[in-house]
């Protein structure tokens, strides 16, 4: 069993089932985002393994403890919010001691812990600053400290680079990051934002209205998105229709040419498929590629990447492509080829 | 033009409130015939029923304060963090006090808690205590729900409520290490109002039958001359000195500014 294990966890509110069905296995150590747009039931299942929220059904163990019915107080959890949630009266190094106190730790024990975590986080000088000293990054990593004081079980992270500015959203994901792996503390990630959570991630639950439309390593989620709605959500992707001709060989056909694709297909008739930007290429590049002819309507120079978009088959194509000095990018309006392996074709599932 | 009218304007509205108030504090001093003096000022001191009667109202505000922050921050934080929909009820219920005439509540508790009622608190001195500081909480909630409440309003209860928990806080902890003193401030202006009502306060005192300052207050208008106006001026300068000390608590509280959102 895993150390943290959510089975068939539900919560509505009223008719409004906000979490439909959700099981999820994270192991000791591990860090595993939920990723989704805002409604999609990704903080509700968070708060629930906090204890701020009951389930309506299903159940929550920690290292074997059923923990469901526990109140938040009780569950040795650490947790860090969007909005810091310093408590403004204290210092900083009293802020990092509130839960150690409760804990009961002696106050020589809790200042060495404090100094600890201030060293951890980077900033054993603060300590006595009170939160409104200090700028938003520097309270999120104190709060980070707060929650790891008294050693939790899992650590929670509910969107807590949201309201920080992109540079330090950067930054700060690396060092919490880091820091988990240090402290080889089970986390759980809340965030809408893919590439957080591709980046800093073990493994990645994808939801989508209530449900994990797929859990996978980053890797996984990003190459073979299971559905449409996971394909679309991460990442940018060019979708084309085909049609399954044999699906037992996986032959199609796809804008007049036949192809195969590497797996059997589960049945014949129309069918999604997926291709990202960067597995589209100017020109042919190998024999057994799939050419497309297109038309360039504009093109994007964003430096060490050149994004170009163009018609092919009266669809819209999108394609990334690497900045080459000796090769300037298509012009707009002209006609080039587009060429892509049959093998990056994806294979979409509608969201069950 | 425009600024000259605003200033004229403000000019006679500063001289509208401080003539009386001068004229006031001018007649407190001329006890003595033919040049001003302390006289008026040294014999309400030396009067040991002022003393008495101050001494009493005192105690009944500080016991007005303890039982209202007791009563109105577990309430208004409950209120807020789990029944918002109660918030218009609650708003209502503490107008009351500054809607029905404070006659008409001591009358209701002369009849509710007499002699033979079941639970007969006037019959002793101290039960006409306790009545006379219910009484007094009930004119002073509409002062100090709506400190708190708007002390709560500026920080983010519920997050930090979370915080707490997660931390293993119980709601004991809660209210007594991270409430409390993060709406201290707001508390301290509602002690100061409270305890402004209070000293002043007369029909409650005077229908229980209780030696407060009040009944004091109108006792030596009745019977004195200079005395009064001494008395008027020092129960102002006591009320702007409450007042002072609330911007003192705002200005040198450490952390009240906010955090960013």
């Amino acid at each position: 069993m895993s150390f943290l294990d959510l089975s068939g966890l539900q919560k509505s509110y009223g008719a409004n089932n906000v979490v439909k069905s959700f099981d999820l296995g994270v192991q000791k150590g591990e860090f595993v985002s939920l990723l989704g747009p805002s409604g999609c039931g990704k903080t509700t299942v968070l708060r629930m393994v906090a204890g701020f929220e009951t389930p309506s059904k299903g159940t929550i163990r920690i290292d074997g403890q059923d923990v469901t019915h526990l109140r938040p107080n009780q569950r040795n959890i650490g947790m860090v919010f969007q909005a810091y949630a310093l408590f403004p009266n204290l210092t900083v190094a009293q802020n990092v001691a509130f839960g150690l106190k409760i804990k009961g730790i002696s106050a020589a024990e809790s200042k060495d812990r404090v100094a600890d975590m201030l060293r951890l986080i980077g900033l054993p000088a603060l300590g006595d600053r009170y939160p409104f000293q200090l700028s938003g990054g520097q309270q999120q990593r104190v709060a980070l400290a707060r929650a790891l004081a008294p050693q939790p079980r899992v650590l929670l992270l509910d969107e807590p680079l949201s309201a920080l500015d992109a540079k330090i959203r950067v930054s700060l994901r690396l060092e919490m990051r880091e820091i988990q792996q240090k402290l080889g503390i089970t986390t759980i990630f809340v965030t809408h934002d893919q590439e957080e959570a591709l980046s800093i991630s073990d493994r990645v639950v994808v939801m989508n209205g209530g449900l994990a439309d797929q859990i996978g390593t980053p890797f996984e989620i990003y190459n073979k998105p299971r559905t449409r709605f996971v394909a679309n959500f991460v990442g940018t992707l060019n979708t084309l229709e085909g049609t399954v001709t044999d699906a037992a060989t996986g032959q199609i056909t796809l804008n007049g040419q036949s192809l195969r694709l590497p797996a059997p297909l589960e049945s014949a008739g129309p069918v999604g498929l997926a291709l990202r930007p960067e597995s589209v290429h100017l020109n042919r590049v190998t024999d057994g590629d799939m050419v497309l002819p297109a038309t360039v309507t504009s093109v994007h120079f964003m430096g060490s990447v050149i994004r170009v978009q163009a018609v092919a088959a009266g669809r819209p194509l999108a394609l990334d492509t690497f900045n080459r000095p000796d090769t300037p990018p298509p012009a707009i309006g002209s006609t080039v080829d587009l060429s892509f392996n049959p093998r990056d074709l994806i294979v979409l599932h509608a969201s069950e | 033009m425009k600024r000259i009218f605003a200033w004229s304007t403000f000019g006679f509205g500063i001289v509208y409130f401080f003539l009386p108030l001068v004229g006031m504090l001018e007649f407190s001093l001329k006890m003595r015939r033919g040049v001003y003096s302390l006289d008026a000022y040294a014999s309400v001191l030396n009067d040991p029923q002022f003393r008495a009667t101050f001494g009493y109202s005192t105690i009944m505000a500080l016991l007005t304060i303890i039982f209202g922050v007791l009563l109105v921050v577990p309430t208004v934080f409950w209120v807020r963090l789990k029944l918002p929909k109660l918030r218009p009820v609650m708003e209502f219920i503490t107008l009351l006090p500054l809607v029905i005439p404070p006659i008409v509540i001591v009358f209701g508790y002369i009849r509710m808690y007499n002699t033979s009622s079941w639970l007969p608190l006037t019959g002793s001195a101290t039960g006409s205590d306790i009545l006379l500081m219910f009484g007094y909480s009930v004119l002073s909630l509409p002062y100090m729900y709506r400190a708190v409440d708007t002390g709560l309003a500026a920080i983010d209860v519920s997050t930090l409520t979370e915080a707490a928990q997660s931390l293993g806080a119980g709601w004991f902890t809660i209210l007594a290490k991270v409430i409390l003193p993060n709406v201290l401030v707001a508390v301290l202006s509602g002690a100061f109002l409270t305890f402004a009502i209070v000293i002043g306060e007369y029909v409650f005192a005077a229908l229980l039958d209780r030696p407060a300052f009040g009944p004091y207050l109108v006792w030596s208008g009745g019977n004195k001359a200079y005395e009064p106006a001494a008395l008027a001026v020092m129960t102002f300068a006591l009320t702007w000195a409450c007042m002072a000390l609330i911007q003192l608590a705002t200005r040198f509280s450490k952390h009240t500014r906010m955090q960013p959102k």
